[in-house]
């Protein structure tokens, strides 16, 4: 069974102001077929840990560690962790002018197993993604992101999470953005790509709707760089009830 | 311009003179405020002085790599063509076709003007025509293309050139009524040439020109497309696709002129630079007569900075002499690879030089695949390829 360890993570960006401490010592353990739910106030850190966690290069690791398996992920490069089975699904994907989005899947795909997939399978297995998230055919043709609503941004991240079938996939805040029509198409989609392949989830959100279609197992309020509280769903209903003003006295608030 | 300096003195922003503007500081002498279409003008070579390099025209261009093809006598004869489809002839210089859609308006192109001993002239009508080029010797060279579309054809010139060349030259470009072409000119020169030309284009009444100029290959080329829209309807889409390596000097001036009410006008130019010495520069200049109204005009330049070391110049010039217009606008930018681009890539499992590779690939293809004929924008996409290779290298 795979396991995602993230073991004392402190993490600090680099400011005008000079350095700035984000993370500031994260524990989290999630395992293979596990929903994790990340939930906290802006600038309490969630987006940081999943940048971190994917390697992007503006965070800088100040110590801890992110163990997949064992296997140390803050040694690898970017690509090299998404090869090891991990996935950020994006909150703003970034547009790639000229980059089909069929040429950037199989290139992902190609990437990811080592090898081109055998193109007639692979036709119809991104053909069937695209109609269970009610993708139009033509959405293949178009540019990776460019000129896509909010909704197809999020649609196509989550396309690629059920194409590239990673072990454990971080939603940094996938229902931003989306109406209530295209929160449940994403959601589906999630949970369609949980049922199958059995990921782990690690799932960031500022609201519990999200949490209505995609069932947590596991609830963590982050509160200034720290996992301020854990338990089970039933934590998410009080957080909608009671809102975050509770971590929040004497903190930053 | 490529590099905003952030204002560090405390004076009033845009109390300065702007870079390319100059306030007086050219010589000692104040420039005259000049409209586009009031720029001197001739065919002959001793009309023009001597360029000094202060001029607004030559001062991005190095002159000591071009200088010998400013003046002297290159040799003005036929050369060598393979060609496929179409008319291909050379004509006296006496020829009516000579003349019609354009003048020099440097001492380069004058000289060209003032020394061909024959023109080739290239006719298509309702076909692709390929015209190659690509043994013009060591020695001073001048030329003069004239490409014609007849009325109401539709049709595709491909002008290729290939290996060594020192050139100077003028290609006139007369779309008649209501004819449709697609003019592509491919400057894949050995690293050693120098290619200088203008390209003057007369557009007629409900024409449509798709005029692309691709530059991968040249020590210094300079291709300045003029596209003069002097009856109702007509329409340009002015494309430009340049990849400056390590010391290459490309360079591409480009003015439309909007004369006669109703006409519409695109211009779109992407250039990557990348090594050491890689220089690239783009004028855009739109001119919005008097009687132009309905205008419809919109011009971008888009550069992709990949390595430390290049500059590139952009600057994109609006002039509006009436204010009945449908839309005029301009666009430029240049900057680096986007890291956030690479990132979105990556943590797809997609390794950083694939990854650069699919981002340059994207950002030139939207040139490439205006063409419209396969075989070339495949060849095209595989010369692109070279070149990123031979970054990496």
């Amino acid at each position: 069974m795979s396991v995602l360890e993230i073991k004392d993570l402190k993490v600090s960006i680099d400011t005008d102001q000079g350095t700035k401490q984000i993370l500031k010592g994260v524990d989290l353990t999630i395992r293979e077929g596990e929903i994790h739910a990340i939930m906290g106030p802006n600038g309490s850190g969630k987006s940081t840990l999943a940048y971190s966690i994917a390697g992007h290069p503006r965070y800088n690791v100040e110590g801890g560690s992110v163990l997949l398996d064992g296997e140390e992920v803050l040694e690898m490069s970017v690509d090299e962790r998404a090869r090891a089975g991990l996935f950020l699904a994006m909150q703003y994907p970034v547009e790639i002018p000229g980059v089909t989005v069929s040429n950037f899947l199989r290139t992902a795909k190609t990437a990811i197993d080592g090898e081109a997939p055998a193109l007639r399978s692979w036709i119809g297995e991104v053909r069937d993604s695209m109609s269970s998230l009610r993708m139009d055919s033509t959405f293949a043709e178009r540019n990776v992101n460019e000129g896509f609503s909010g909704g197809e941004k999020k649609r196509h991240e989550i396309l690629q999470l059920e194409l590239l079938k990673p072990r454990f996939a971080i939603l940094d805040e996938t229902d931003s953005g989306l109406d209530v029509d295209a929160l449940k198409i994403v959601s589906e989609g999630v949970n369609r790509v949980k049922d199958k392949t059995g990921l782990g989830i690690l799932l960031i959100t500022h609201y519990t709707r999200i949490l209505r279609y995609i069932r947590p197992d596991f609830v963590h309020v982050f509160v200034d760089g720290r996992v301020a509280e854990e338990g089970g769903p039933e934590l998410a209903e009080r957080l909608e009830d009671e809102g975050y003003d509770r971590y929040l006295t004497g903190a930053s608030a | 311009m490529t590099v905003a300096a952030p204002n560090t003195t405390g004076d009033q922003h845009g109390a300065r003179a702007h870079s390319d503007g100059g306030w007086g500081a050219t010589g000692g002498r104040p420039v005259p405020v000049q409209t586009r279409s009031e720029r001197f003008a001739s065919n002959d070579v001793s009309a023009f002085p001597e360029v000094t390099g202060l001029e607004a025209e030559w001062k991005l261009t190095p002159l000591d790599r071009i200088r010998s093809l400013l003046g002297g006598s290159p040799d003005g004869t036929p050369y060598e063509i393979t060609s496929t489809g179409g008319v291909i002839e050379w004509i006296d210089r006496s020829d009516e076709r000579i003349g019609v859609a354009g003048t020099a308006e440097e001492r380069a192109a004058a000289n060209a003007w003032s020394t061909f001993e024959k023109a080739l002239s290239i006719t298509a009508a309702d076909e692709v025509v390929t015209v190659e080029r690509s043994s013009l010797g060591t020695g001073d060279r001048a030329a003069h293309v004239v490409v014609t579309a007849k009325a109401g054809t539709s049709g595709t010139v491909i002008l290729r050139s290939t290996g060594q060349a020192r050139l100077t030259e003028n290609v006139e470009i007369i779309v008649e009524d209501g004819a449709n072409l697609t003019f592509v000119s491919l400057q894949e020169w050995t690293d050693d040439s120098v290619h200088l030309a203008s390209q003057f284009a007369r557009v007629g009444r409900d024409a449509f020109l798709k005029h692309i100029v691709v530059t991968l290959g040249g020590g210094v080329v300079r291709v300045n497309p003029s596209a003069h829209l002097v009856s109702e309807g007509g329409d340009v889409e002015l494309y430009g696709l340049y990849y400056a390596d390590a010391h290459q000097h490309l360079e591409q001036r480009v003015y439309v002129n909007h004369v006669a009410a109703h006409t519409r006008s695109r211009v779109t130019y992407k250039g990557a630079l990348q090594g050491e010495g890689a220089r690239t520069v783009w004028v855009g200049d739109v001119l919005i007569g008097a009687g132009a109204t309905g205008t419809d005009t919109y011009e971008q330049n888009r550069n992709l900075v990949l390595t430390e070391g290049t500059r590139a110049d952009s600057i994109p010039n609006l002039e509006i002499e009436t204010g009945d217009i449908v839309g005029a606008g301009h666009a430029s930018a240049t900057g680096r690879f986007d890291d956030e681009q690479l990132f979105y890539l990556q943590a797809r499992g997609i390794p950083e030089h694939e990854a650069r590779r699919l981002v340059v690939h994207g950002f030139l293809t939207e040139i490439v695949q205006k063409i419209g004929q396969p075989e070339l924008e495949q060849r095209l996409h595989a010369a692109i390829e070279a070149e990123l290779a031979r970054g990496a290298a």
